[in-house]
Formats: structure tokens, C-alpha cells, sequence
């Protein structure tokens, strides 16, 4: 099969839809998460060490427990709670956020690594555990072509779409989320009108660690049922940069993380469709990688990150 | 948030050094809790890095390209740039030197050593300007960049030993380097080699330091650094000194990659770079960017990466080390705690230490 026939057999089956669906549904998790904490002024690199942790933590309380929900719940909480240290840094003592990020990619690999042992009895990857159990809604199933996308699908795209509108609710349309915009854009001013600067950035970095970790939990609970060291293999970062060509906007960033996953799941259609050889089918994993830079070097100019993101701010 | 200040001259020096203890503190906590003692497993891990003269081989041969990386990353800080792509710089830097070495077949060694060094600071220089072009260009940030661009450079360096450049059965790895273009052992204890790439990054510190001091154009890396806007207005072209910046940065870790190829290996594998690129992350921050601290610290991490392989001995995984390493680099970006610990500590003697 040609490339062009390749490519165009691809665009017609509903499997590369669904696809796409599910391989931007944890990018779509931590992209919000990215969203909400440099929404407030905080930047937060480390959602691939969050990712990382959060699938690791409810792999192992799977592994553990024999309970996919507890897994679920353990994953999150890992989340937010690698997230809160990096809170605590940045807003309590000014740390550089790019550096406290970065110990926090590392710790997460560290913690993951050191426990992968004692935890699974071998290293590398898990054995598989039970799933999160999927929807099926027989009323969809019958529709031609979305019967075969939407019929039957993980609960995390559910969660997803509650997790996009809830977003966008939040933070445009209450006051809560009008106070962490202010905060984002001129901690300064917000401060003088009595906003609590200090706990509104508590509240935007926490949510990023606790999406950022749905985000991982969906990897392993959702999709593989299986925890692998090498994950989340760039999906932290391929979600800021989602976030960066979203607008730093929950909407944008749900477009922008299902731009990256029809990357991927071209990606996993051509290496079925096209008869390469393996090795040169392995160079079809660079699309995802290759689209994410030409997205953050052609869009950034074009879109406004929160004024004050990255910036510590004390009170005077 | 407290204000902390101090004209302690030795600040510096300290918080790093208080940085390490903490972690290390911190980790014995942790063994602890594992059910072993921190005391026997330090002890493994100390012998592991010092105990023997093997281990002393190990150590500076790892040492070596971490040395490496570690000044790209901290050159980089310097000026500014947070290059966290190393580690693909190294690995193209690797594939650059493979490709030419293995080709050097009849060229004597003066000229076959240098050519082969080259291209591998060529290849890490090109692969690392691409992240500063994009930046200067753009604005995109060299964190998500240089990140895009190791996952490149793995998934090439994998296409590279199993299509084009493979050989043998196995692992998948390329052919060895042309004799003439391996670097000799510095010296030889027992079956394994000090090797003499130890001295290319020693000299490369100083390059690095001299460039940094005493050139004008490091003065320009480091004013765009110290504050961009204050910089251009000074006359200082931005986005040129960005590029610059990340060619060297990136021409240093691909050295890292050469020098691995031409003294360790002798040629490539998938995955030869094996994290050290980030390793040069803890090592820069350690060294507070400084090519002379990051010597020391490069050896510290080399340490405590060969001690670590002894502390499994004694049932406690390796990726303690990376532990740790997370916890002095969260140190280094908190480092006021560390700096309110210290002057908690040291007694106020001399007033107007804590403003």
C-alpha cells in the first residue's frame, strides 16, 4: 500500500477516530492541568513526572488492593500531592518554578524506579491489572460509523468531557475563576483588591497535579492495564505544548490535545498499514514528536501566555 | 514568604553542600523505612565508589561524560537557556562521531581523533541550535523543544543501529570506530581502562570558564542571561546570542556523546546515553553553574552513581541515587530554605545577616 493510500484508508475507518480520541484523552487531562496552574502564575513543567507518578501510584494500588477504583482515587492523590511540593516552593519561597519542575520530573522517575521492586518483584514494567471497566450504550452502538467511534468507550472520555466543560465553567464564568485569571495576569493588583493570591495559586497548581495524574492513571487503567518505566514517553510535555497552542484555554486545549492524538493514532494506523521494514516503521514514532515541534515553534508568538505566569510574587 | 538575604561570601558553597546533606539525610530516612540500615548501605556505597582501584576506573570513566553534560547544561543556565537536551545532543553527538569514525580506516590517529571529536561537537551543536533557533525565532520554549527533540533522537539513534548502521546479532549496535580513531586508556587497572577522555573535559571546563571570565562574548552570554532586556539595550543581539549559546551547550554534550563512543564503546546501541543528560541538570545546579564547581560535582554524582551499583548488595535499588538527585535539585530551587537553616544555625553574630 502507497503512503497516500495508506494515509487516505486511515482518514476513512472509524478506528483512527476513535484512536485519536483516546490517545489525546491523557493529553487532554494534563493540558487543562497545565491550563488551571498558569491561569493563577504558576508554571508547572513537571505534568510528565506527575503523569509518571499518578500511573505508577494506581498501577500499584490495583496491583495491590485488586480494586481499579481505589486505583483510580491513589493515582490522582499521588498527583496532587507531587504538585503541592511544588506549590509550596514556588509560592512560599519564591523558588525558580523551572528548576523545582524539573526536581520533580526526577523525583517522580526516582520514587517510581526505587519502588518498581519491592512493589511488582521486577523491573521495567507491571504485570497487567484489571481496567477500568468500559461504557456501552446500545442506542449509540446501532449509529453507523459513531456506533463503531462512541458505542462502547472508556468512562475516561466521559470524565474527560465533564473535566473540559467544568474547566471552562469555572474559570471563565465564576468568580473563583475571574480571581485566578487576575492572579495570573497581575498577582498585584488582585492582592490589593483583597484576592488571596497565595491560595488561589495553592488552588491552580493542586488542580494541575490532580488532572495531570487522571491523566496517568488513564494511561495504565484505562488504556494498557499495564504500568511501563518509560511512560509516560513525552506526554507531559507533548500537553504543554497543547496548552501553549490552545491559548491556555480549556476548550483550545482539547482541540490542540486531539491535533496530537491524530498524530499518534496516525502513527499507530500507518505502521499497521504500510509494509516497511521494522525498523523504519520505528522512525513513524517521531510524528507525534516532530508535529509538537513545529506547533511550539510556529504558534507561540501567536498566542498569550497569563502575564505573571512563572513569576513569583511577594507581598510587600 | 521570608525575606532571606545574606553577605556571607560563602553562601555559594554552602547551600549546595547543606543541598546534599539534606538529601542525603533525607534518603537514609527513606532506606530506613525500607527495614535497612542507612549506616551499611552508605558504607557499600562509599566502598563502591573508592573501595578499590577498579572502582576508581569506574568512577572517572563515568565521570567523564557527565563532566560533559553538566557544563552543557551549565553554560547554558549561564546564559540563560535551559537546555534540557542534553541528553539527545549526546546522542546525536554519539551518532555523529560513529558515523565518521568507523570511516577512518587508513587516516592516522592525529588526524582521525580530531576529525571524529568533531563531528560529534558538529552533531550536538546542529541538533541543539534547532531548540535556540525556534526560541529566538518564535519564542518557543527550549524546555518543551529540547525535550521534543531527545525523544528524536532516541527513536533515531534506535532507526540508526537497526537499520542502517547495524551489525551483528543481539542488541541492536552499530560497528566499532576505526582503531585509529579510538582515544588510548590514560591508563589500564586491571581489565578496565581510566580512560583519557577524563583530560579532553577537564580542558573543556577550563575552555568553558576562560570563554565565561575573560571573552567578550561571554560577558554578552551572560548579561543576555542575567537580564535580556537590559542586554538588547545595551547593544546585545538577543536572538543571535541564544543561537550561540545553545550550539555551545549543545556542541558540549555532543562531545559528551564522542568521547563515550570514542573511549568507552567504541561505537553506539540504542539508548547508549542512559539518562546522563539529565544527570547534567543536578550536576550544573550543584555546581552553581560554575565550570570549576562543576567538576567537583560532576565527580560527586559519579560517586554516588558507582556507589549505588554497591548498594544493591545490600537490597536497596539504584534509583536512590535519582532520589536524591531530585531532592538536591528541589533544594537548589527552594534554596532559601536552605539559606534560613544555615543562618538559623550560624549565630547571628555579625547583625544584618538576616535582613
Amino acid at each position: 500500500m502507497s503512503w497516500i493510500e495508506a494515509i487516505f484508508t486511515a482518514l476513512i475507518s472509524p478506528l483512527f477516530y476513535k484512536l485519536t480520541i483516546l490517545s489525546a484523552l491523557p493529553l487532554i487531562f494534563a493540558s487543562i492541568g497545565g491550563v488551571f496552574t498558569e491561569k493563577t502564575g504558576v508554571t508547572n513543567i513537571a505534568l510528565e513526572g506527575i503523569m509518571k507518578l499518578g500511573a505508577f501510584t494506581s498501577t500499584a494500588f490495583t496491583f495491590l488492593t485488586g480494586n481499579v477504583w481505589i486505583g483510580l482515587l491513589m493515582g490522582i492523590i499521588s498527583g496532587a500531592i507531587l504538585a503541592y511540593l511544588h506549590a509550596y516552593v514556588s509560592i512560599e519561597w519564591g523558588a525558580d518554578q523551572i528548576v523545582s519542575a524539573t526536581a520533580l520530573i526526577i523525583l517522580a522517575q526516582g520514587i517510581v524506579g526505587f519502588l518498581m521492586v519491592p512493589v511488582f518483584n521486577q523491573e521495567g514494567q507491571s504485570d497487567f491489572v484489571s481496567k477500568i471497566p468500559l461504557v456501552r450504550i446500545p442506542a449509540i452502538q446501532k449509529i453507523p460509523f459513531i456506533g463503531e467511534i462512541f458505542g462502547e468507550i472508556t468512562i475516561f472520555f466521559y470524565i474527560a468531557i465533564v473535566v473540559i466543560i467544568a474547566s471552562w465553567y469555572l474559570l471563565y464564568k465564576t468568580p473563583l475563576g475571574l480571581r485566578m485569571r487576575a492572579v495570573g495576569e497581575n498577582p498585584k493588583a488582585a492582592d490589593t483588591l483583597g484576592v488571596n493570591v497565595k491560595g488561589i495559586r495553592y488552588f491552580g497548581v493542586l488542580m494541575s497535579g490532580l488532572l495531570a495524574g487522571l491523566g496517568g492513571v488513564y494511561i495504565v487503567l484505562g488504556d494498557l492495564g499495564q504500568f511501563q518505566e518509560h511512560m509516560p514517553a513525552g506526554k507531559g510535555f507533548i500537553a504543554l505544548a497543547a496548552m501553549i497552542l490552545g491559548n491556555w484555554n480549556p476548550i483550545g486545549a482539547m482541540w490542540a490535545s486531539l491535533l496530537f492524538g491524530a498524530a499518534e493514532a496516525m502513527n499507530i494506523q500507518l505502521q499497521t498499514l504500510l509494509e516497511l521494514p521494522s525498523e523504519a516503521k520505528a522512525l513513524l514514532n517521531l510524528l507525534p514528536f516532530i508535529l509538537t515541534l513545529i506547533v511550539v515553534g510556529g504558534f507561540v508568538g501567536k498566542t498569550r501566555a497569563p502575564a505573571a505566569s512563572g513569576k513569583s510574587y511577594e507581598k510587600e | 514568604m521570608p525575606k532571606v538575604q545574606s553577605k556571607n561570601k560563602w553562601m555559594p558553597f554552602l547551600v549546595p553542600f547543606f543541598s546534599v546533606l539534606v538529601s542525603l539525610i533525607i534518603a537514609a530516612i527513606i532506606i530506613l523505612l525500607l527495614g535497612k540500615n542507612p549506616l551499611t548501605a552508605y558504607a557499600e556505597m562509599f566502598k563502591g565508589a573508592f573501595g578499590s582501584r577498579l572502582s576508581w576506573a569506574d568512577n572517572i570513566t563515568k565521570m567523564t561524560s557527565l563532566l560533559l553534560t553538566g557544563l552543557a547544561v551549565g553554560f547554558g543556565f549561564r546564559a540563560g537557556v535551559f537546555n534540557i537536551g542534553a541528553e539527545g545532543q549526546m546522542a546525536v553527538g554519539g551518532i555523529m562521531a560513529t558515523f565518521v569514525g568507523i570511516n577512518m580506516g587508513n587516516v592516522p590517529a592525529v588526524i582521525a581523533i580530531p576529525l571524529t571529536m568533531m563531528a560529534g561537537i558538529l552533531g550536538g551543536a546542529v541538533w541543539a541550535s534547532i531548540a535556540g533557533i525556534l526560541k529566538a525565532k518564535t519564542g518557543a520554549h527550549e524546555v518543551i523543544s529540547t525535550i521534543m527533540l531527545n525523544w528524536v533522537a532516541y527513536h533515531l539513534s534506535n532507526y540508526v543501529v537497526s537499520g542502517p548502521l547495524a551489525v551483528g546479532q543481539g542488541v541492536p549496535k552499530s560497528p566499532e570506530i576505526a582503531q585509529s580513531a579510538q582515544l588510548p586508556p590514560l591508563l589500564t587497572v586491571q581489565a578496565s581502562n581510566v580512560p583519557s577522555g577524563i583530560l579532553v573535559a577537564i580542558v573543556a571546563a577550563f575552555v568553558v570558564y576562560i570563554v565565561l571570565q575573560k571573552t567578550t562574548v561571554g560577558y554578552e552570554l551572560k548579561a543576555v542571561g542575567y537580564n535580556p532586556y537590559a542586554a538588547e539595550y545595551g547593544g546585545i543581539s538577543i536572538s543571535k546570542n541564544i543561537v550561540l549559546t545553545m550550539a555551545i551547550s549543545g556542541g558540549l554534550a555532543g562531545l559528551a556523546g564522542a568521547i563515550e563512543v570514542m573511549c568507552v564503546y567504541h561505537r553506539i546501541f540504542g539508548a547508549f546515553t542512559g539518562s546522563r543528560g539529565f544527570d547534567g541538570i543536578t550536576i550544573a545546579l550543584i555546581g552553581q553553574n560554575n565550570p570549576i564547581g562543576i567538576i567537583f560535582s560532576s565527580f560527586l554524582i559519579s560517586s554516588l552513581r558507582s556507589g549505588s551499583n554497591a548498594m544493591q548488595s545490600v537490597g536497596i535499588p539504584d534509583d536512590i541515587v535519582t532520589i536524591i538527585q531530585g531532592i538536591i535539585i528541589f533544594f537548589v530551587a527552594a534554596n532559601r530554605i536552605i539559606k534560613m537553616w544555615i543562618m538559623k544555625f550560624s549565630k547571628p553574630v555579625k547583625g544584618g545577616e538576616l535582613e
